[in-house]
């Protein structure tokens, strides 16, 4: 299916997956505007969501399977097997967050029906990180995204702690979001364009590989995206807001959030300046291997578990990042399928923190899991599994995505992130096992621990095929490698030939 | 591209698929429905049944081709890492389909035993479970195409067998003897391990075919590297297969229940280390000393336990001693460079060996029942409380002395021409060494040790007057149909079983010539004249009536009572009763100071004292700190956020503008 995106139908095919959902949350916020302040309305908007993500999802399908492909000029979208991965799996992690969502806002008494339009908004913002191809489009994505999630943060009002959650992330996104769009105009005084595939182009066409605005402009760019993804130094604001947020959206952000902006980052860092990789891979470097070793350090000594996921969240960047590090197309196979499962097991951890928290997810620590596999078993596999998952153990989706990233980054001579990345991987057992331990081999604290606990059927079904597919995918991986190998392929190069138009920088 | 491509081979992975859905589905069913007796035999026999099913279309495949190439199934490729890419693939070539059979056909039989044996007892989901997942884990041993997938099915059965070991875990005693068998094997799996690991370093491949292909080009015949790979492969052997130094673990496995005792420590799981040395045939065939050492390991093992049988008052124990030695038998087949001959011999071992356990089983579940009715506690598997049932028991008891004449080695059921065959090959290479003619000799003493203890065993369980208890006598009664059924069929193969492989027509040893090829290039395969063969026959038969005899003449089955009144034995008597002390000796030389090394030294010194509180408590301790400074940072203060993140933009610009 070629499409020419100078023609307003073949650019409408191409943003269908987009077009589809926002009309979708559009219509489902008019019907929030007139039932408002009612939980069967906030049920039924959660439902409803689902259709629209399902409607989504199904046009990214069909237009992967049919083969989309660009013809003619590169311009602000892309149409490749990379943005249709990653917007599976944002859609994937924005459908678990709405089933995780309907039944926890029920509980928590937040009775509000826009929440769910909310969701699929910041999907919307998401996929256009995903498939942007120009820096403004990137842009777009990110702001729609971010003050989506920043309402999101603090929808539970009565609660302060989320209000300071929402409003710290507020703060802070601003000022990421300025140092961001300086370094898009940086780029754009370097080489006279936005279009990521033009910029590479411009830069090999100008020989400015060098040229300290350009650089500048990267670096910009770099602390923009490091925040979105929290990556260290520009992390602080993570544990706070993470902790302060309602579970659901902390998850969210997590999982998919990370995963847009690090999969806008990739097709900034691949496709914009590829030429630039020996000079950008000493920064990934340095972030990642600084990031892993913050995020698991701290994440040790952490009691409450919710916070210790937040800097695991954290040291999982770092892995990302290490993904990235070679610009390699290994590495952006690796970074795939990786980003994949981390949404799944971040996502299923989550859940099982949602189902015991209920007098208050904040301070459930590892100790209030005693014993949990003797009254909830399914509870306690899932977090096992995620556990183990997390922590890269052979036999989970965890080891393999690991196993790749170390493989990508040794096979291009990075062999000392990788030691990084193994022995901060040591350390991460400090913290997920105990958990693993609490929930089977300590007796419960009291006979009536966990008999709050509860999760309705739907998400039970969830756990249980996030289990499956951690476990099948860790043992049977092959077909999603080639999908992910398919989806790295989007960074081939050549990929347009050289605009010859002559722009000096001053 | 192999003629079986397109075949009934294709669906060969169905084999190990279809027990592996029964072991879901029974596993799932113990947790959700115990009690579901019937769903649960459906799946647990109807699995193993049609996984037969395919395995017969396979062979028939197989049969129809007989291809000179194996052919591989590859499936897809776990993980590559660096020159080694681990597929998981099947292999079908004429002894993985031999073996196929006699896994599915002789477990499906045993499958249906168990319906019968186990009916009664509350984990009987867990237990097809357990018995699926063994097929399973089985089936991916004798097909896989590489080391490390056998060794995947090498473990797996490990695991489902001291599962099953201690099946009644409830049982101190049962529970201990599992563990027993679980550490005892990782002895010979470390030594497999190293193999493998060495066999890579020379070879750069660990597929079979490959290996098999290269082997001749890059190892020197006798030399140093052939050798250690053979003896370290072998070690691996000896544990699952039972052999002198490690044999001891298998006696005590028989505290599970004795169809597993039939299906795993007789039939099946025991005897992959027989197949393990057909299979690197070629390896073993380029280090003669590593196959000299396997045949005579398998030699003194094959005398060495049939004596300690000859005093067993344990029915299952004698039968288990009497496997020990069979396996012995086997290995110097292969050990001698007749692996047709070893194989032949495992096949019809897995039939008459079955039998036997089934047997004992069907009398241990007649006199269980029996005392169960009058509350009485005596131990059902003790022959001094037996005697004088084959009237009470006439199918087990006729079926079951059709298995020891076979085992015996009276003519012309299987025992006879698979035993002699070993005999004769290692005769004939007395031709190079005397030291063969000492095989052959320990290997006749033990024919011979083998008719009698077997006559022994069969005359104090069915003849002579009953010990069981006058309360108990009315209430012994031949076992259900479904467990019948199985004996017959097992007999009627032990009966037939011979015709696979006649002597000097040999049906199965022209089937298996496609494998044995590699092996046989290297080493040509043993065979004495017609004449020295005919002899030797004459001899075995002799023998085997000699033991008979004897037995029949030096016992009196009248004289014995029930266990609970017996003197304690005497002499030579009790330290044969007692093993030769075996287990005795490699607690106080072995178990103990290692026991005691790792509590004292390894675990209070060393681990606890310097790894733990220096090494692991420490960096836990400097790795908790730094975090705790970390969280120290985060002061919640949006305006400390702003520097650090400002500071860190610095560095980046830095780095790379700088």
């Amino acid at each position: 299916m070629p499409l020419d995106l100078e023609h307003g139908r073949d650019l409408t095919l191409a943003l269908l997956p987009e077009l589809l959902l926002t009309a979708w949350a559009a219509a489902l916020l008019l019907y929030a505007a007139w039932r408002h302040r009612d939980s069967s309305a906030q049920r039924r908007a959660g439902w409803l969501s689902l259709f629209g993500i399902a409607a989504s999802a199904g046009a990214v399908l069909w237009l992967w399977i049919g083969g989309a492909r660009l013809e003619g000029p590169a311009t602000s979208v892309a149409v490749d097997a990379f943005r249709w991965a990653v917007d599976l799996i944002i859609l994937v992690g924005a459908a678990l967050t709405v089933l995780l969502s309907v039944h926890y806002l029920d509980r928590e008494g937040i009775r509000v029906p826009e929440y769910h339009p909310l969701v699929l908004f910041a999907a919307v913002g998401m996929m256009l990180l995903a498939g942007g191809a120009d820096l403004f489009v990137l842009f777009l994505g990110l702001e729609l995204m971010s003050v989506s999630v920043y309402v999101l943060a603090g929808i539970n009002r009565r609660n302060p702690a989320s209000a300071e959650a929402a409003l710290k992330y507020f703060l802070l996104g601003a000022f990421a979001s300025a140092f961001l769009l300086y370094g898009i105009a940086l780029t754009y005084g370097a080489t006279g364009t936005t279009k990521l595939s033009r910029i590479g182009a411009q830069i090999s066409a100008l020989g400015i590989e060098s040229h300290p605005m350009l650089a500048a402009g990267l670096a910009l760019l770099f602390v923009g995206f490091g925040f979105k993804v929290a990556a260290v130094p520009f992390h602080m604001w993570t544990p706070d807001v993470y902790d302060g947020a309602p579970t659901p959206v902390t998850a969210f952000m997590a999982a998919s959030v990370k995963a847009a902006a690090f999969a806008a980052l990739v097709r900034l860092l691949l496709e914009a300046f590829a030429a630039l990789q020996p000079g950008w891979d000493g920064v990934v470097w340095g972030l990642a291997a600084i990031t892993m070793v913050v995020g698991n350090l701290i994440a040790l000594a952490q009691r409450a578990v919710k916070r210790m996921l937040a800097y695991s969240s954290i040291a999982h960047a770092g892995y990302l990042l290490t993904a990235l590090v070679s610009g390699s197309l290994a590495g952006a196979a690796a970074f795939l399928f990786y980003l994949l499962f981390y949404t799944l097991m971040t996502v299923g951890a989550f859940a099982v923190l949602i189902a015991k928290g209920r007098s208050g997810e904040r301070d459930v620590t590892s100790d209030d899991l005693s014993g949990l596999a003797e009254s909830h078993p399914l509870l306690a596999l899932t977090m096992t599994v995620c556990m183990l998952s997390l922590l890269g153990f052979p036999g989970t989706a965890g080891f393999i995505g690991k196993w790749y990233i170390l493989t990508s980054a040794t096979g291009a001579g990075y062999a000392g992130l990788a030691v990084v990345l193994v022995l901060t991987t040591v350390v991460s057992a400090g913290y997920y096992l105990p958990i693993v331990m609490a929930m089977y081999m300590k007796p419960r604290l009291h006979e009536m621990a966990h008999a709050d606990v509860g999760l309705p059927r739907v998400v039970r079904g969830m756990l249980v095929a996030l289990v499956v597919a951690l476990l099948f995918y860790g043992i049977w991986p092959n077909q999603l490698l080639t999908l992910a190998r398919e989806g790295s392929h989007a960074f081939l190069p050549p990929h347009v030939t050289p605009v010859a138009v002559p722009f000096s920088p001053n | 591209m192999s003629a079986l491509a397109g075949s009934a081979a294709d669906a060969v992975g169905l084999t190990v698929l279809l027990p592996f859905l029964g072991f879901l589905v029974n596993g799932a069913l113990a947790f959700v429905g115990p009690r579901r007796t019937r769903l649960i035999s459906i799946v647990g026999v109807g699995s193993v049944a049609a996984a037969f099913g395919v395995a017969v279309l396979v062979f028939l495949a197989v049969l129809g081709a007989h291809p000179d190439e194996p052919y591989v199934r590859s499936f897809w490729t776990w993980m590559p890492a660096g020159d080694l890419a681990v597929r998981a693939a099947l292999q079908v070539d004429q002894l993985s389909v031999v073996m196929l059979l006699v896994v599915t056909g002789v477990g499906a039989l045993i499958h249906l035993f168990s319906v019968g044996y186990m009916g009664e007892d509350p984990g009987y989901a867990r237990y097809f479970a357990y018995l699926n997942l063994f097929i399973a884990f089985m089936v991916v041993l004798v097909l896989g195409a590489s080391f490390p997938v056998l060794f995947i099915g090498w473990e797996g059965v490990g695991l489902c067998s001291y599962l099953l070991i201690g099946f009644w875990f409830t049982d101190r005693e049962k529970a201990a003897a599992g563990l027993k068998a679980f550490l005892v094997n990782r002895i010979g799996d470390a030594g497999f391990l190293v193999g493998m690991f060495l066999l890579f370093k020379h070879l750069g491949t660990l597929e079979f075919v490959a290996v098999a292909e290269r082997a001749p080009r890059l190892l020197t015949p006798g030399g140093g590297p052939a050798t250690a790979i053979a003896l370290l492969l072998f070690l691996g052997c000896a544990g699952k297969s039972a052999q002198i130094p490690l044999y001891t673990w298998l006696p005590d496995a028989m505290a599970g229940p004795t169809p597993v005792s039939a299906l795993i420590h007789a039939a099946t799981m025991v005897t992959a280390g027989v197949f393990l040395v057909a299979r690197a045939g070629v390896l073993f065939a380029l280090a003669p000393a590593a196959s000299a050492a396997v045949a005579a390991v398998g030699a003194v093992t094959a005398l060495f336990a049939a004596t300690i049988g000859l005093k067993q008052w344990d029915i299952k124990k004698v039968l288990a001693y009497s496997t020990v030695s069979q396996l012995g038998y086997m290995f110097v087949g292969v050990g001698s460079g007749a692996y047709a001959a070893g194989i032949f011999h495992l096949v019809t071992h897995s039939f008459f060996k079955a039998l036997l356990f089934l047997g004992a089983g069907s009398v241990i579940h007649a006199l269980h029942r029996a005392y169960h009715h009058t509350h009485r506690r005596a131990d059902a598997q003790d022959m001094r409380n037996m005697g004088g049932l084959a009237t009470c028991l006439p199918v087990t008891s006729r079926v079951m002395w059709v298995a020891t004449l076979a085992i015996a080695g009276i003519p012309p059921l299987a025992g006879f021409f698979s035993k002699d065959e070993i005999l004769a090959a290692a005769f004939g290479r007395g031709a190079e060494s005397p030291f063969w003619y000492g095989v052959w000799l320990l290997g006749a003493a033990a024919a011979l040790l083998t008719a009698f203890y077997m006559t022994r065993l069969m005359l104090y369980t069915f003849h002579g007057p009953n010990r069981t208890g006058t309360p108990e006598r009315p209430h012994i009664r031949e076992s259900p149909r479904v467990m019948t059924l199985p004996l017959v069929a097992l007999a009627a193969l032990t009966v037939a079983g011979g015709l696979l492989n006649l002597p000097h027509v040999g049906t199965l040893h022209h089937w298996l010539e496609p494998v044995t090829r590699a092996a046989a290039e290297l080493v040509a395969e043993p065979r004495p004249p017609l004449g020295t063969e005919l002899a030797l026959m004459a001899l075995a038969v002799l023998i085997a009536a000699t033991g008979i005899w004897l037995a029949r003449t030096k016992l009196r089955p009248e004289l014995l009572v029930p266990a609970d009144r017996s003197k304690p034995e005497t002499g030579w008597q009790k330290l044969l009763l007692e093993k030769y002390r075996v287990d005795e000796f490699y607690d106080a030389v072995l178990v103990r100071p290692v026991v005691w090394l790792s509590r004292v030294v390894l675990w209070k010194a060393l681990d606890a004292g310097a790894i733990d509180a220096a090494g692991v408590n420490g960096s836990a301790v400097v790795a908790r700190s730094l975090g705790w400074l970390g969280s120290r940072l985060q002061s919640g203060q949006v305006g400390t956020y702003v520097l650090i993140f400002v500071v860190g933009a610095l560095a980046v610009l830095g780095a790379l503008t700088g």
